[in-house]
């Protein structure tokens, strides 16, 4: 194996000093079009550390961990594993699925609610610590969808528990459950307080 | 090939198949009837002599499996059910049909112990049309919530049903309560604006072409 030279270097493989972390896009210089990023570069140049009410910083971790509970019931279940794997890879902002109520800060009720099921859902959200958030996930768990007149579907999941964001749909597409997630995290950053 | 032709060649082979097995049940003095209908084949069967027949297509027509036991409600009829049983032949390469009637009252002997699939299959039937499965082991609802009361798939079932759930905060549990629907129960005339209409002149632009051959 031949060793590169290093008076050749590869085109391309060297990156100019102090310009890793900037970005790369051709146009765009945060120092000039991102006012708050450098706002909070020159503070942490400066001083070395930041201020920012508690609220804010709690809001912020809860909104990164959103650990949500799998509660598919029927074919939305499918739009949500795929939302969950790499395509459209929900970990990127710190969600992920868990297997208990005890672990979970959100449900997502991805598919149709049926009589039968409700006391069950009911039950798995009393499990769940606070601060606790529903999704519901399509046009079964938005309404009853389809199954608006059905004698065994409950008109809506918010009809058994409180829900925070409604993604419509039939199914909804991973992309609009993924929007409907990045909504969530704003109305937490919005609305969120660590008063219980 | 078209589908036409396609069922034409079943039932080219179903038909002889179903004189066969009639042909040879015979002798049992059980009344079984062959049809042979949309391609496939259906055997009538009376309902004090399923399982005898069932053992029968099991053992000695090679029919190995039983892929459903369904129910159907023609309330018009004197005994308004049917039991209707799929099975399928691997060794001969076949579907056939089994029905036998019933009504709310009348007891079906049940074949869960000629094929063992039968058992949910039965219990599903029981719970949607409320047919009685006689010497089935365990004849229990299987589908619909518990406690509850009818037989849904019944035509004098009401589509909504009599009850719906809802939390209540009070009580902090999930409660049952009679049916009240929030948004008007909807018609639908299946009448399109695009098929079939009879427009006064008029002719819609382009629809002047739509009797004319060629």
């Amino acid at each position: 194996m031949g060793v590169i030279a290093p008076s050749s270097p590869l085109p391309g493989a060297m990156v100019p000093a102090n310009s890793a972390a900037r970005s790369t896009v051709e146009g765009y210089d945060p120092k000039v079009h991102d006012k708050f990023f450098e706002a909070v570069n020159t503070e942490l140049g400066e001083r070395g550390f930041l201020t920012a009410s508690l609220d804010d910083v709690i809001t912020w971790a809860r909104t990164g961990s959103l650990m949500w509970m799998t509660f598919g019931l029927a074919c939305c279940a499918v739009e949500m594993i795929q939302m969950s794997m790499p395509r459209f890879d929900v970990e990127r902002f710190g969600m992920a699925p868990r297997g208990s109520p005890r672990h979970s800060d959100l449900m997502i009720v991805a598919g149709t609610l049926t009589n039968k099921m409700a006391p069950a859902i009911r039950k798995v959200y009393d499990q769940m610590p606070n601060p606790r958030y529903v999704v519901s996930m399509g046009s079964c768990a938005n309404g009853g969808g389809y199954y608006h007149y059905s004698y065994s579907v409950v008109r809506g999941c918010d009809r058994v528990v409180p829900v925070d964001v409604y993604v419509p749909g039939c199914p909804p597409t991973a992309e609009a459950l993924l929007y409907g997630l990045l909504q969530l995290q704003k109305k937490i950053r919005r609305t969120g307080t660590i008063d219980r | 090939m078209s589908s036409l032709a396609v069922q034409a060649q079943f039932e080219a082979v179903l038909t002889p198949m179903g004189a066969e097995l009639v042909g040879a049940l015979a002798g049992d003095g059980w009344g079984v009837e062959a049809q042979v209908a949309f391609g496939e084949l259906t055997l009538v069967a009376p309902r004090e002599h399923i399982v005898e027949v069932m053992t029968a297509l099991r053992d000695r027509f090679g029919f190995q499996q039983l892929l459903d036991v369904c129910g159907a409600d023609y309330p018009d009829r004197e005994e308004r059910f049917e039991v209707v049983y799929h099975l399928l032949s691997l060794t001969r390469n076949a579907r056939i049909r089994v029905k036998v009637a019933t009504d709310e009252v009348q007891p079906v002997p049940t074949v869960c112990h000629v094929y063992p699939s039968a058992g949910w299959f039965e219990r599903e039937a029981y719970d949607m049309y409320g047919m009685i499965f006689a010497g089935h082991p365990d004849m229990r609802r299987l589908l619909t919530d518990y406690g509850f009361e009818g037989h849904p798939l019944r035509k004098d079932f009401p589509m909504t049903g009599y009850v719906e759930v809802r939390y209540d905060e009070e009580q902090k549990r999930v409660v049952y309560e009679p049916v009240k629907l929030t948004q008007e129960f909807r018609t639908f005339d299946f009448l399109s604006p695009w098929e079939g209409a009879d427009y006064p002149a008029p002719v819609l632009p382009g629809d002047e072409k739509a009797g004319v051959k060629g």
